[in-house]
């Protein structure tokens, strides 16, 4: 009896290592299958959309540093609303620790570090949270493997900063597809679905990195919605670290 | 003066526009303009005789950017006009119009420029580049044009600005009508020069700013005439004033650590008449997305101290400002700051709030509220302040 229980549960055991060795693969395939685009710029639209159906737009730049060593730069530009317009931010992103980032504001000229504590908070009034915008690193979470079914293959998803809004996100990659993604399911802190994310509308560039270029995140538990809309995709375009400074970033904001 | 400016940068501009035309490739022209409905109602009667409590005004603000060689190479433009029932805030400024180019680590900036330094939210000492355009603003943050030439390199050990600013721009004070003035009106024109070469005295500046970590510094260097002018008050009242040649040191510091921002800036300034030490220090914490609510609440604190005491003439030398910025983060970017700054030695207290909402798409709807409480008899500045407690409310459409 006793020996059974000790074999069924290192059996178990073995079953969750190999679980969260299999999704840690998926995700770090996923994250190989993207690299080499070095630098990238695109520019987004974000459609808000309340419960009653009253829109409001959000117009934006954003351009992208790839770094193997740490995590990667990007530099956003706020084009519209346009009280806002030429205001912008600069984020190193790091693997691990804390990112770094920094606020222009155009009206007096000055360059704010702000403090990236804030995951779970609004991004623009909209339902993406600041953690789903920035740049998706594999230390940032864990990872369970769930089921591969019809070539989309499941990963269970989690933070590994308690600052997250989440337990957990459920990832759907494509793996005949580069690995990309095509739903993203959040679960808050008290683990009830709160969001739904949907890629459409893929395209590839340089015949490897597949961009979608609408993405709409529905909150099931407010029935908001935001959709953005990414055009004008641009990789390889010779960006450097001088791109990414302070300086650069207000130029960028006028 | 303006006149002079303008030609002078016009001329710099035309040489090196057509200088650049051969590397054209893509140029991108973007035109803004933002109209102003502004009203400010003092709820006391004046100091002073003549002075007014309802004071209606328009601004204007163009801008236009022209941009090519991939944003590395630009020309910004922002102007502004400011139509006031009290003429002296009647005022026409070029804000920015200058000629850049970045390439590799370095950038060079010519023309009027704005310059922003610092990291303390209830006082700007080390920010020293741009006049301040006092009829505009209370809080000190709106400046006028600085005519410069700016050489910044960029390193792996920090940012270098040099900073050349042959000419000088005069602080424009209220007038008659204005409220926030003292019993004898100052013209621009009435302070004088310690300087023989007046507005011409060529000055220079110096930063070197690095970001490492969870560390933000910068130490700066100023020499050149005062931005600020000196004060003399004697028995009868009377009030003589002067722009001094200083040299300036200045060092700012922020340390973000978690929801933590710990800010200190300081200044050393010495001239032929008096040593100024100065500084701010405080901190800011955010309890963010408050109960999933998406509302960020900030708490502000921080202790100004002058060793000029009440001669300082911004009236910080000894007090503590405390503040709440509240961001509910929803669709129209609803915002508040309530606040005040205490002085510890006195009753004096000047209480503060600043709140914004966009309306629709282009609108914003700004509040502004100041009310002087208790102010001691012994605030040289203050004093002439206390029945100035305003609100103002600003419309802007932006186009």
């Amino acid at each position: 009896m006793k020996t059974h229980s000790i074999i069924i549960a290192i059996l178990f055991f073995s079953i969750s290592i190999t679980g969260q060795n299999k999704g840690l693969e998926v995700a770090k395939k996923a994250d190989a299958a993207d690299l080499g685009f070095e630098s990238s710029s695109v520019s987004l639209t974000m459609v808000l959309t309340n419960r009653n159906g009253q829109k409001s737009t959000r117009q934006m730049k954003t351009k992208t540093l790839e770094l193997s060593e740490d995590g990667d730069k990007s530099l956003i530009t706020f084009e519209s609303p346009r009280d806002v317009k030429g205001t912008a931010t600069l984020t190193f992103t790091h693997k691990v620790g804390a990112d770094d980032q920094w606020l222009f504001l155009p009206s007096i000229s000055r360059v704010k570090r702000i403090s990236s504590n804030n995951k779970s908070g609004p991004f623009m009034g909209s339902e993406f949270a600041y953690e789903d915008l920035s740049s998706q690193e594999v230390e940032k979470y864990t990872y369970k493997f769930v089921e591969d079914k019809d070539g989309l293959i499941i990963v269970e998803q989690d933070p590994v900063d308690p600052k997250s809004g989440y337990t957990r996100r459920l990832v759907s990659y494509n793996k005949e597809k580069g690995y990309r993604i095509e739903k993203v399911e959040f679960y808050d802190r008290k683990n009830s679905l709160l969001k739904t994310l949907i890629y459409k509308d893929y395209k590839t560039y340089l015949d490897k990195h597949w961009r979608a270029n609408i993405m709409t995140m529905t909150n099931h538990q407010t029935n908001k919605k935001t959709e953005l809309t990414f055009s004008d995709y641009k990789f390889k375009l010779g960006l450097t670290d001088e791109d990414f400074s302070q300086n650069a970033l207000k130029r960028a904001g006028k | 003066m303006n006149k002079y400016i303008i030609t002078f940068f016009l001329l710099i501009l035309t040489t090196l526009l057509f200088s650049q035309e051969k590397d054209e490739k893509k140029v991108i022209h973007d035109f803004q303009l933002e109209l102003e409905a502004e009203y400010r109602y003092f709820f006391d009667e004046g100091k002073f005789a003549d002075q007014s409590a309802h004071f209606p005004s328009l601004g204007i603000k163009p801008k236009y950017n022209l941009e090519w060689n991939k944003g590395r190479e630009l020309v910004n433009f922002t102007g502004f006009f400011r139509i006031d029932s009290d003429d002296k805030r009647t005022h026409f400024d070029i804000r920015e119009l200058y000629y850049q180019k970045a390439k590799g680590k370095y950038e060079l900036s010519i023309g009027l420029k704005k310059i922003y330094w610092g990291v303390t939210e209830s006082n700007h000492l080390v920010d020293i580049i741009n006049q301040t355009d006092q009829v505009e603003s209370f809080d000190g943050e709106k400046k006028l044009g600085q005519p410069m030439i700016q050489y910044s390199y960029t390193t792996n050990v920090g940012t270098f600005d040099l900073f050349y600013l042959p000419f000088f721009r005069k602080r424009i004070f209220a007038g008659d009508k204005s409220r926030l003035r003292f019993p004898i009106v100052i013209d621009k024109n009435d302070i004088v020069f310690e300087s023989d070469a007046e507005e011409w005295h060529q000055d220079i500046a110096f930063r070197w700013s690095h970001s490492f970590s969870i560390f933000d510094i910068g130490i700066s260097n100023f020499y050149g005439t005062g931005r600020e002018p000196i004060f003399n008050f004697d028995q009868l009242g009377n009030i003589t004033a002067f722009y001094p040649i200083i040299n300036q040191s200045g060092l700012d510091l922020q340390i973000t650590h978690d929801a933590f921002l710990w800010k200190i800036e300081s200044i050393y300034r010495t001239n032929t008449f008096q040593d100024v030490f100065a500084f701010t220090a405080g901190l800011e914490y955010t309890f963010s997305n408050v109960k999933n609510s998406g509302i960020d609440i900030s708490l502000l604190g921080e202790y100004l101290y002058d060793d000029r005491d009440e001669f300082a003439l911004n009236a910080l030398q000894n007090d503590v400002f405390f503040a709440s910025r509240i961001s509910f983060n929803d669709v129209q970017s609803t915002a508040l700051l309530i606040g005040g700054i205490c002085d510890v030695n006195n009753s004096s207290k000047i209480f503060s709030l600043e709140a914004s909402r966009r309306i629709g798409s282009s609108f914003k709807l700004e509040l502004e509220g100041r009310l002087f409480s208790n102010i001691s008899d012994r605030e040289f500045v203050l004093t002439n302040f206390e029945n100035d407690s305003f609100f103002r409310i600003s419309l802007f459409k932006y186009f």
